[in-house]
């Protein structure tokens, strides 16, 4: 294993492991991850409430 | 419009029984991940960056990653929810609702074949995966050192010696393939959030500590073999990822043009981006939820399977054992010849087999299962069926095209044609439709509206750029590359006497079009009568 090899897998599974992990704490650190997501049929009654 | 609006809710609740919705962000998030992650990740991926001198391979794989891969998924996404919010579920509907054109539903006739037919030889090599899970946990899979018996057993379970031979032979690998279409079928019935997304989220975490529990032991290994002081773990990882500069330079290996093409098409089939998989997926969100931060975390947790996982475990393990010439291979090979050898040789290998053949199981279903979704949708927002009537109907239509690919087993030829076709062909020209559509019908100002809202994380500013002309015109080199390299081949194969086989797989994939385009014909009449169109997913 050279330096240049140990580099480049260094950069590589550095970045693809911190990207995903900090993708991650975004996610389960944002309290709309608890809340319960909707269908197209609750968005349009949401739409029809707020027009009304 | 507040009238259109309502009367247009009313309609699509209506004409559609699809009241399919996701349960949580990171649900949603883990099923496109899981739809994205499978076999290319652990199998071609390392296989590639071996064969492209390791580290040099990775520059064009991070560069077709930020202008193809990460563009085209915010791309999908967001037209996906766009679609969602105008009451649509499938590509058809999707299309119809983004572009006012009359045949917009018709070119969605793409996102409904490339699922379809590529589940059907999916859950072929699914139930490969795992009858030799099985064949390791139960230690059936102890077949010595001699590498043609591991190639003798493939060639058995698949029935590549002759066509029709999986049906002649002993029944399991007949059983593994109805266990593996009955979970599919039974988790799509369960539907999006009691079906998809619970499996999803068991599903993943368990795929990636099995990953991470074999990659701990390639990379324990050490140097397996005294006599053979070179074959060590180190020199495994060098072989992955030293750029070899020997004979030529780090910067003369990046120009080669092949490379890139390789590097390219391996971050477009990884992502699933155009398979009509992920704007189904997008379209059950709701009209506020964040879509930038979850595209990036799908994207980025196939990245880390893929390199972190993928690239660290299977090329330095097969290095090992076999030295160079057994670590370079194309999926096949390198996962049902030269893996079941390795593990052979490995301290409690039957233990680590079963472990690497069932993650590569799991990766297999969650992928499988989104294939399915996407016609689901399109049968009851379309034909107006419920979900049993839609479930029974795919998997009629899904077992009919399995068994053609299984009886014609001789030599995988039919696999191998629809592979080609569809599995790689048709995703090509559904990628460029959704790119032209996303950048040039919907607009990258709409297009980027739609991405900010609810967004909680800041899309960066070149990215209406590069999806206007960089990704497109990328993408088209890429298909013009692949198409010269590749389409003299088949065309010949197709016009050879004795390629019957190709002959009649070609046609059922063009009845398989005949077919779904009559199915959207009669979507289109029944959406028509409803409403000529449905009103702009406008902010």
């Amino acid at each position: 294993m050279t330096l240049a090899g140990w580099i480049l897998m260094a950069a590589s599974v550095g970045a693809t492991t911190g990207l995903f992990a900090w993708c991650l704490w975004r996610v389960l650190r944002t309290p709309e991850s608890r809340d319960k997501l909707h269908g197209m049929l609750d968005t349009e009654r949401e739409i029809e409430e707020r027009d009304r | 419009m507040r009238l259109a609006r309502g009367r247009w809710a009313d309609i699509t609740g209506a004409v559609s029984n699809a009241t399919q919705a996701w349960g949580s962000r990171l649900g949603v998030i883990l099923a496109v991940t899981g739809s994205a992650v499978g076999l290319g990740n652990f199998l071609r991926f390392p296989g590639l960056a071996a064969k492209y001198e390791g580290g040099a391979f990775m520059v064009p794989y991070f560069v077709s990653l930020l202008v193809l891969g990460l563009p085209l998924a915010w791309a999908e996404w967001a037209m996906g929810r766009r679609g969602g919010a105008a009451g649509y579920h499938s590509c058809p509907g999707i299309f119809r609702a983004l572009w006012k054109w009359k045949g917009s539903p018709y070119a969605g006739v793409f996102g409904l074949i490339v699922p379809v037919m590529i589940y059907m030889y999916y859950v072929i090599i699914e139930s490969w995966c795992l009858g030799y899970a099985w064949k390791y946990l139960s230690g059936a899979m102890a077949l010595g050192n001699d590498p043609a018996a591991y190639g003798a057993m493939f060639q058995s379970w698949t029935g590549m010696a002759a066509d029709g031979s999986v049906f002649q032979g002993g029944g399991a690998p007949l059983v593994c393939l109805a266990l593996c279409v009955l979970l599919n079928f039974f988790l799509i019935y369960r539907g999006l959030s009691k079906g998809i997304e619970l499996f999803c989220l068991w599903a993943m975490p368990v795929l990636v500590l099995c990953a991470l529990v074999v990659l701990v032991r390639v990379l324990t290994l050490g140097t397996p073999d005294p006599a053979k002081p070179d074959l060590n773990v180190l020199n495994g990882l060098g072989f992955m990822w030293n750029p070899r500069t020997e004979q030529v330079g780090f910067l003369e290996a990046l120009m080669n043009g092949k490379m890139w093409m390789e590097a390219a098409s391996q971050i477009f089939f990884s992502l699933s981006v155009g398979f009509g998989v992920v704007i189904t997926y997008a379209s059950y969100l709701r009209r506020s939820d964040d879509i930038a931060l979850s595209a990036t975390t799908s994207v980025a947790g196939n990245e880390f399977c893929e390199v972190s996982l993928g690239g660290m475990i299977t090329v330095p393990a097969a290095f090992v054992f076999l030295g160079a010439a057994g670590a370079v291979g194309g999926t096949f090979a390198l996962g049902f010849h030269t893996l079941p050898l390795v593990f052979e040789r490995m301290p409690l290998g039957q233990f680590f087999g079963f472990l690497w053949f069932f993650l590569l199981f799991l990766a297999a279903v969650t992928s499988s299962l989104s294939m399915l979704q996407p016609a689901i949708a399109f049968l009851e927002e379309g034909l107006g069926l419920d979900r049993k009537g839609s479930v029974l109907l795919l998997a009629v239509i899904t077992l009919i095209g399995t068994a053609f690919i299984l009886f014609f087993s001789k030599g995988l030829a039919a696999l191998d044609t629809i592979d080609f076709w569809v599995g790689t062909f048709c995703i090509f020209v559904l990628a460029c439709i959704q790119c032209f559509l996303f950048a040039w019908v919907l607009g990258v100002k709409k297009g980027m509206e739609e991405l900010d809202r609810g967004a909680l994380l800041r899309i960066p500013g070149w990215f209406p750029f590069v999806i206007q002309y960089v990704s497109p015109l990328y993408l088209l080199a890429i298909f013009g590359i692949w198409a010269y390299q590749n389409m003299g081949g088949y065309v010949k194969s197709f016009q050879d006497p004795a390629n019957d086989v190709v002959r009649w797989s070609i046609g059922f994939i063009l009845l398989n079009f005949a077919f779904f385009l009559f199915l959207i014909h009669r979507a289109v009449r029944r959406w028509s009568a409803a409403l000529p169109r449905p009103p702009e997913a406008g902010p």
